[in-house]
């Protein structure tokens, strides 16, 4: 019994380790593949998986720098930062959210529909991730809400920066910031590396313009988060940096004066000094409230801005296109001094209309001018005289002219907004109407009407061009101290043609390019202007300073809407009678003080009526407030001189 | 009869403790303290709840498995059938009186523990089996009448566990019966048979899966499928254990485990968080020592001379090998996640207390290796 149980055991121990040895290289095999799978994890593809592993580890938090300041000459803060109050909420913190919604409701001012947008983000968001409840509360709301914060779980109370507007006088060529837009984020490629969510941008004018060096570099905050997205701890910061801020050639106070002035009228105001090219003053009325911008636009203001028909949100000094009208006649005369075409004294005869081809061409006086010459033509601004001249000169010459002054093209950069406008020749309105030109045009042409479209700014800058004895000048916006004795060096080439310039001069790296081929020219255009404004006859004779430090030399123009009938003529129908949209644009340049120009100003009034009437006044009050502060201005020039 | 008794009775309580395998042991031990190292960083490296009651059951398990190391292999052979039928009423008290837990039932609550009866199930059914192709004559073994009953023991409790639902223990304790009974002898054709048996009953079992169970499935076969869901897990730990590189991110820093990426890192996924924290190197050295308790335990088997001691220390050793290996293949991404236990290092305590039990067992083999066990 014993011995076959032993065989049997003896068989069956072989069996089972045959079966085992089987079972032992089948583990081996398992045991090389797991080897081979760590080797490939571990050691292959270690790179791979770190980069996972730190991607799922490391959440950035990117914070927003604070937004540069724009100054104007006198370092007056025109676009700051005020420190904001904000209300922030982190859901998770809040034991329950409708009962805190309803204590929040009695002590800040939310409406309903405010709180059912904010539950709406509730809903989509990590409970963590704190929303922003109000951005913008008064200090009384801030400190009832600090007194009642041990009863509001989940309520911060968040002290912010936020952008800010002094006065609204500026608003046009200062822009607004607002909200990055999902367009935004397409077109603007900068803002790629700049943009942080709830971060405001400039959206047009300088802020737009300066909007890349004036956001400032972003900060950020890389935290560790868990699975869940909770932060667990920060690991790193970068307060970033604040933007740069700018100084701009701008006069807050004339700004303040001169939107005063236009006060309830649809106009534009350019004041320039007529050496530099620095912009004093840039102001277009109706102005909006650049404020409303900052803290998410009120849907309602919003629209009463698009539907005004004074379309505050143009700003007319850069956007605004308007046929120039007797304004030009200035450059009008000049070129065909330039060219040959006429001699200062050769005259005309105006019987108050001229007629070719039998189109009839009136001069506005009905009973014509009589004998003119060119300084009467400008004094009174004859349509005939020039008409005539016009004929002689032909549309191409004055084209030269005007575009060699600044006309049909863009004098600043960088702001989206401007307009070039029009400067009509042969070729233009072969290109871009398709036809040929026509004698009769050219004598509209003569008078500033027709195609002709230019900017307040444009015309501000032909003046000062002018003013200056016909040299270049390139306007600016920007602070810049380069240039800043361009004035002494005309002065000094003008008393002393021909001799070499003094060292001190020569330093300074500008060049110079006069506009002229004759500086008698310019004189002579300067002196007609002279008597526009202050002989009587003149046009704006009537507005004229009698003081000499602000007497100014300036020409008028209004430009035609609407072309008069025949009937209107005969009626002697005035243009305040015409409805509003009808009557013309008033215009008015000029600069001042004659005997020594220092500033060029050009006033814009949209359906003013007749520049005599309507601009002239109130270039005559700029010209005084401008003037009174030259002092002022060229005492912080000369500071900023030592300082550098 | 008497011969065998003399033997047995010659064993002093020296010569008992000499014939201990003392590297078994120790490789035990050094698992067990890794395993404590492993528990601590999953706490965040302090001492909480898992640590604390990880220790303790170590200690208390590892304790019972040096004293049950002294039992003669006698008892353990003479009441395999009632460990069995044991392991099964418990079973089924699960299936009346379990605790369900996170959609499955798989505990019972007895006061001091919450005991997964499927854990002793393991060794229980390596025990019954390992004693029923001892007792059967090599002639006998591939009669289809003494196939009836094993196929009848292994049946009964996979229905149990499967339907709990606990597919992976299930599988498990299928893999540790099944051994036995290749290593016994069965045919091989027997092993096809069942095989395509079970092929063929594939599509009813598909129908009887759990939708999360079936989503496994086809998450394994491809874990981007739905990579916040069902496939973030597998993701989830092929980042933390390929992060890991050569030497790991050093002990208490695995950032995939303490920021939460990982999931069920005390227990199914614990050698990945190991792996993150020591690297390669460190996850060599786990497989070394569980190379060497598998090795250990053969050896055993070799130095037995009954064959329900040899049956059963193969059986053993395979069944935990296959443990060890499924935990891992799965964590690594070669197998879908079935939700098993890494013998030793992961959290739990019945699966801690069955493999003690069975290491208990293998040790009393090699205390009375030269002692028959009828």
């Amino acid at each position: 019994m014993l011995s076959p149980s032993s065989g049997n055991t003896v068989i069956k121990s072989k069996l089972i380790g045959r079966r085992m040895f089987l079972l032992t290289a089948a583990k081996t095999v398992v045991l090389v593949g797991i080897v081979g799978r760590l080797v490939s994890l571990q050691i292959n593809e270690r790179k791979k998986y770190k980069t996972l592993s730190d991607k799922n580890r490391f959440r950035e938090w990117k914070l927003a720098p604070e937004r540069g300041v724009i100054k104007d000459f006198f370092d007056k803060e025109i676009a700051s930062n005020e420190q904001v109050y904000q209300v922030h909420l982190i859901p998770e913190n809040s034991k329950d959210i409708e009962k805190l919604f309803v204590r929040l409701k009695t002590i800040l001012n939310i409406t309903d529909k405010k709180l059912f947008f904010l539950k709406k983000i509730i809903a989509k968001q990590k409970p963590w991730e704190p929303i922003i409840v109000s951005d913008n509360i008064t200090w009384s709301e801030f400190s009832r809400l600090n007194l009642f914060l041990h009863e509001l779980e989940g309520v911060k109370p968040v002290v912010s920066v936020a952008r800010t507007y002094p006065d609204n006088s500026s608003a046009h060529i200062l822009g607004y910031v607002s909200q990055v837009s999902a367009k935004d984020l397409q077109t603007k490629t900068y803002l790629k590396e700049l943009h942080v969510p709830g971060m405001s941008i400039g959206k047009t004018g300088l802020e737009r313009k300066l909007d890349q060096e004036i956001i400032g570099k972003i900060g950020f905050q890389r935290y560790e988060v868990n699975a869940f997205g909770k932060r667990i701890k920060q690991i790193q910061v970068n307060e970033g940096q604040a933007g740069k801020s700018f100084k701009t050639t701008l006069d807050f106070e004339v700004q303040k004066f001169t939107s005063e002035l236009l006060k309830d009228k649809a106009a534009a105001v350019c004041v320039m000094d007529v050496y530099n090219g620095d912009i004093i003053s840039l102001v277009s009325s109706p102005t909006f409230e650049p404020n409303e911008f900052v803290h998410g636009l009120d849907k309602k203001y919003w629209n009463s801005l698009l539907k005004d028909k004074m379309r505050p949100l143009t700003n007319k000094t850069i956007s605004g296109l308007y046929p120039p009208g007797s304004t030009i006649k200035t450059l009008v005369a000049l070129s065909a001094l330039e060219n040959g075409v006429i001699k200062p004294l050769d005259t005309f005869r105006c019987k108050g209309k001229i007629e070719l081809y039998g189109e009839k061409f009136h001069c506005w006086e009905k009973e014509g001018h009589g004998i003119v010459n060119l300084r009467k033509g400008i004094q009174r601004s004859c349509d005939v005289y020039f008409y005539e001249v016009a004929r002689k000169l032909g549309v191409d010459r004055l084209y030269e002219t005007a575009k060699k002054f600044g006309l049909g093209k863009k004098v600043l950069s960088g702001f989206i907004e401007e307009r070039a406008g029009v400067v009509p020749n042969t070729k233009w309105k072969k290109k871009f109407i398709g036809q040929n030109w026509y004698l009769g045009e050219t004598l509209h042409s003569g008078i500033g009407q027709g195609y002709f479209q230019s900017t307040p700014l444009q015309l501000c800058l032909m003046t000062a061009q002018i003013a200056n004895g016909g040299f270049e000048i390139k306007p600016r916006i920007l602070f810049d101290k380069k240039n800043n004795n361009l004035r002494d060096y005309i002065k000094y080439k003008n008393e002393n043609p021909n001799e070499p310039l003094p060292t001190d001069l020569l330093i300074s790296n500008f060049e110079l390019k006069p506009l002229f081929k004759n500086q008698e020219h310019i004189n002579l255009i300067k002196d007609a202007m002279f008597s526009s404004s202050n002989e009587p006859g003149g046009t704006s004779y009537r507005h004229r300073w009698e003081n000499k430090k602000f007497t100014f030399a300036g020409k008028t123009g209004s430009s035609q809407i609407k072309r008069f009938t025949e009937a209107q003529r005969e009626a002697e129908v005035k243009q305040e009678s015409l409805p509003y949209k009808d009557r013309d644009h008033a215009l008015f340049v000029a600069y001042a003080p004659y005997d020594d120009p220092k500033y060029a100003i050009s006033v814009l009034v949209e359906h003013g009526g007749s520049g005599g009437k309507a601009a002239a006044p109130i270039a005559k009050k700029v010209i005084k407030k401008v003037l009174e502060r030259h002092d002022l201005r060229q005492r912080v020039n000369s500071l900023i001189g030592e300082t550098i | 009869m008497f011969r065998a008794r003399s033997i047995q009775s010659s064993l002093s309580i020296k010569d008992k403790f000499l014939s201990l395998d003392y590297l078994l042991i120790f490789s035990i031990f050094i698992l067990g303290l890794v395993s404590i190292l492993a528990m601590y960083s999953t706490d965040g490296g302090e001492f909480k709840y898992h640590t604390k009651s990880h220790i303790l059951r170590f200690f208390i398990f590892f304790g019972m498995f040096l004293v049950l190391s002294f039992i003669q292999i006698r008892f353990w052979h003479s009441q395999s059938y009632l460990i069995y039928i044991l392991c099964f009423i418990l079973l089924l008290g699960v299936k009346y009186f379990g605790l369900t837990s996170s959609g499955s039932k798989r505990w019972l609550d007895l006061y001091f523990m919450n005991l997964q009866p499927s854990e002793l199930m393991k060794i229980g059914l390596i025990l019954f089996l390992a004693k029923y192709y001892h007792r059967i004559s090599i002639e006998n073994i591939n009669q289809i009448r003494f196939l009836f009953l094993p196929i009848v023991v292994l049946i009964a409790p996979l229905i149990l566990v499967a339907t709990q639902p606990d597919l992976g223990t299930a599988l498990l304790i299928a893999a540790g019966g099944l051994t036995v009974a290749w290593l016994a002898g069965v045919r091989v054709k027997f092993f096809a048979f069942s095989g395509l048996a079970f092929l063929a009953l594939l599509p009813i079992a598909i129908s009887f899966l759990k939708p999360y169970q079936k989503s496994r499935i086809l998450t394994f076969l491809n874990p981007e499928r739905d990579p916040l869901g069902a496939g973030y897990q597998i993701i989830q730990s092929k980042i933390a254990i390929g992060s890991g590189g050569l030497f790991g991110k050093g002990f208490l820093q695995g950032s995939q485990s303490y920021l939460d990426y990982l999931p069920e890192k005390h227990t199914d996924f614990i050698f990945t968080l190991f792996s993150e924290e020591f690297g390669f190197f460190g996850s060599l050295f786990i497989l070394f020592l569980y190379a060497i308790i598998v090795w250990r335990i053969v050896k055993i088997g070799n130095l037995t001379r009954s064959s329900f001691g040899k049956l059963y220390c193969y059986s053993f050793a395979t069944a935990f090998f296959i443990y060890v290996v499924v935990n891992m293949m799965m964590v690594l991404g070669l197998l879908p996640i079935v939700g098993s236990p890494l013998p030793i290092m992961s959290y739990g305590g019945s699966s801690m207390m069955a493999i003690m039990l069975g290491l208990g067992i293998v040790m009393s083999c090699k205390v009375y290796k030269d002692t028959p066990v009828n």
